[in-house]
């Protein structure tokens, strides 16, 4: 669905994301994985056309969408939400499901100063999109409530309900459980694993391996900007490469997930 | 949707019947000149708030296109004998082309350096009139430009003097911006205004061209200063070029502010209140400024929402919120009322 070759971005000096080719599979959960500062969010900036690689190419249903600005990517079917919860939290719950409806609408000044039939239409088909997208996850019933009021979780659905009223065919997810509690995190799971029975293709940045474990289909774990390993989670996790670079090179096998003290306690346990 | 109509039409009708109603009182020139006054201000700050209230983007130039539109009419009526009403919507067409060539450029920079960039602009627009003596008159300005053809007549018409024709013009050209902004804002374009005043990365990601929709808001609210500046050119009859400079700016975004930033009724509230102000003040001269400066400071700590913001926190707190929340959003509410 969409394929990434041998993509690169320079900041200075300092090669943020180098030579990744990737390839995620359409209906499928993909995680994207690695160590702080290891380009993961900006492997997504690159895709969602933030930011223009230096090198590589981005194809996207066949087509070549490098050097797209970022609304001819969500255009395309593209979406994404942030790290943070980044809303609009003055703003009702409906209107931010809204606002992510506008690029499937095309009314402009002249429709709005005049009243034209397309504005009627769009109005409506923009309120609809909105709703469509609450009701996807859950959050109908608080369309006219203030964004702000939600939970940290809510809000966190907000910017999903945002991105899903593009009608994307690919949902990037970037720390979508960040902040959030084992209990929200379990909810969350389910909401994308419903996202991806619907029909979506789901990709997602996230430091929690419990999500990564138990939601992704496959797996790219990169390190220093680079891909150093892809495959189902059991493949990726048996990978001399990904232990090293998340356990050092003093770690001697075990068991991937959070290094640190945990780590230890784990490995008593097995 | 929040700001779209505060205090719904009926409140609007209701104060453009009692404003339209004044000049049958048979009131003093004097009271009238205030009127127009607040009106072609009012209307300048509708179209700073299309760009400052509602897409966040603080336009330091306003006052040069307001200067724009007059010198336009100015010119086309005085030195090329054109009638107002087309040399009118010509200053309107051409301050909106010179917005959309300014945009064009300005939205390249962002947030300060957009405010910098477009004062240093707002003071070149002052200069270039300042200084094309063969155009626009230079320091002697432009003198003696004609009331609208068949004003007076019409005035006169129905038992009044031209400053009551004046005074309905002003009020017609108010009511039809506040018609405009109005459906601006509550149309699918201006809540992508809204999204980029939350900040231009969330808005692009959302799928929102920023670029292009901070130019259509910039040619709405220059276009909207031409027609202000027209109004004001053919109303006093005499153009200088102070007031299209930097300082008329600040003047107008200090009654924006006091009125309510982003609201609907602020642009109106504000330079009705503060002009008022200012005139029974004028007695004090250039001390004028002892009272406005701590009455600014007072209401930046006290209401930063305007007086706008003051009456919506009043009255919140006067009437507890629905426990279920509505489901019919607000304008179909709005619809069944006004049936019932």
């Amino acid at each position: 669905m969409l394929e990434v070759e041998g993509l690169g971005i320079r900041f200075g000096g300092n090669h943020a994301v180098q030579n990744v080719t990737a390839n995620i599979k359409p209906g499928k959960i993909t995680a994207i994985i690695g160590p702080n500062g290891a380009g993961k969010s900006t492997f997504f900036n690159l895709i969602s056309g933030f930011y223009q690689p230096t090198t590589g190419r981005i194809r996207f249903q066949g087509q070549d969408i490098t050097r797209l600005p970022t609304h001819d990517v969500v255009a395309r079917g593209i979406a994404r939400t942030f790290q943070t919860t980044t809303i609009y939290k003055e703003l009702t719950v409906l209107e931010n499901a809204m606002i992510g409806h506008r690029v499937r609408t095309r009314a402009g000044l002249w429709d709005a100063l005049l009243k034209t039939g397309r504005e009627k239409r769009d109005g409506g088909g923009s309120r609809d999109g909105g709703m469509a997208a609450l009701e996807r996850v859950g959050l109908a019933p608080q369309a006219n409530l203030l964004a702000g009021a939600l939970t940290q979780e809510g809000q966190k659905r907000v910017g999903i309900a945002m991105a899903l009223s593009s009608d994307p065919k690919l949902l990037l997810l970037d720390e979508p459980a960040a902040g959030m509690n084992p209990e929200e995190t379990v909810n969350l799971m389910a909401l994308i694993r419903e996202l991806v029975v619907g029909g979506l293709t789901v990709a997602l940045v996230e430091h929690k391996m419990s999500l990564v474990m138990g939601l992704a289909d496959e797996i790219l774990v990169m390190h220093h900007g680079q891909k150093i390993a892809e495959g189902t989670p059991a493949q990726v996790s048996r990978d001399p490469a990904v232990i090293e670079a998340y356990l050092g090179s003093h770690a001697h096998g075990g068991q991937m997930g959070e290094a640190g003290a945990s780590e230890n306690a784990e490995a008593s346990h097995a | 949707m929040k700001g779209r109509l505060q205090g719904g039409i009926w409140g609007w009708v209701a104060v453009f019947v009692l404003a339209a109603l004044v000049p049958l009182f048979g009131p003093s020139g004097y009271v009238l000149d205030i009127g127009v006054n607040i009106m072609i201000y009012a209307i300048l700050a509708y179209g700073l708030n299309v760009l400052l209230g509602y897409t966040g983007q603080l336009p330091l130039a306003h006052a040069g296109f307001f200067g724009i539109g007059a010198y336009t009419v100015g010119i086309l009526t005085l030195k090329a004998g054109w009638s107002f009403w087309l040399a009118w919507p010509v200053a309107v067409a051409i301050t909106a082309l010179a917005g959309l060539l300014l945009g064009l450029v300005a939205f390249r920079t962002k947030g300060d350096t957009f405010a910098i960039f477009t004062l240093g602009v707002g003071v070149i627009i002052m200069l270039v009139i300042n200084k094309w003596d063969a155009l626009t008159g230079g320091n002697d300005g432009l003198n003696g430009i004609m009331p609208p053809a068949g004003l007076e007549a019409l005035s006169k018409s129905v038992g009044l003097k031209l400053s009551g024709g004046f005074y309905y013009l002003a009020l017609i050209s108010l009511a039809l911006t506040i018609i405009a902004v109005a459906r601006a804002r509550g149309s699918v374009f201006g809540l992508s205004l809204i999204a980029i005043r939350g900040g231009d990365d969330l808005a692009r990601s959302a799928g929102i061209d920023v670029y292009s929709h901070k130019l259509r808001a910039m040619m709405l609210s220059t276009a909207i200063a031409g027609f202000a500046g027209g109004l004001y050119a053919t109303y006093l009859g005499f153009l200088g070029s102070a007031a299209t400079g930097p300082i008329q700016t600040f003047t107008l975004l200090l009654y924006l502010l006091v009125g309510g930033l982003g609201t609907l009724a602020g642009p109106l509230l504000g330079p009705a209140l503060m002009y008022t102000l200012a005139q029974n003040l004028k007695g004090l001269q250039d001390y004028q400024y002892i009272v406005f400066g701590p009455l600014l400071v007072l209401l930046i700590m006290f209401a930063p929402q305007g007086l706008v913001g003051l009456w919506s926190r009043f009255t919140a707190r006067r009437t507890p919120p629905p426990a279920t929340p509505p489901t019919t959003p607000p304008h179909q509410k709005e619809v069944t009322r006004a049936g019932s």
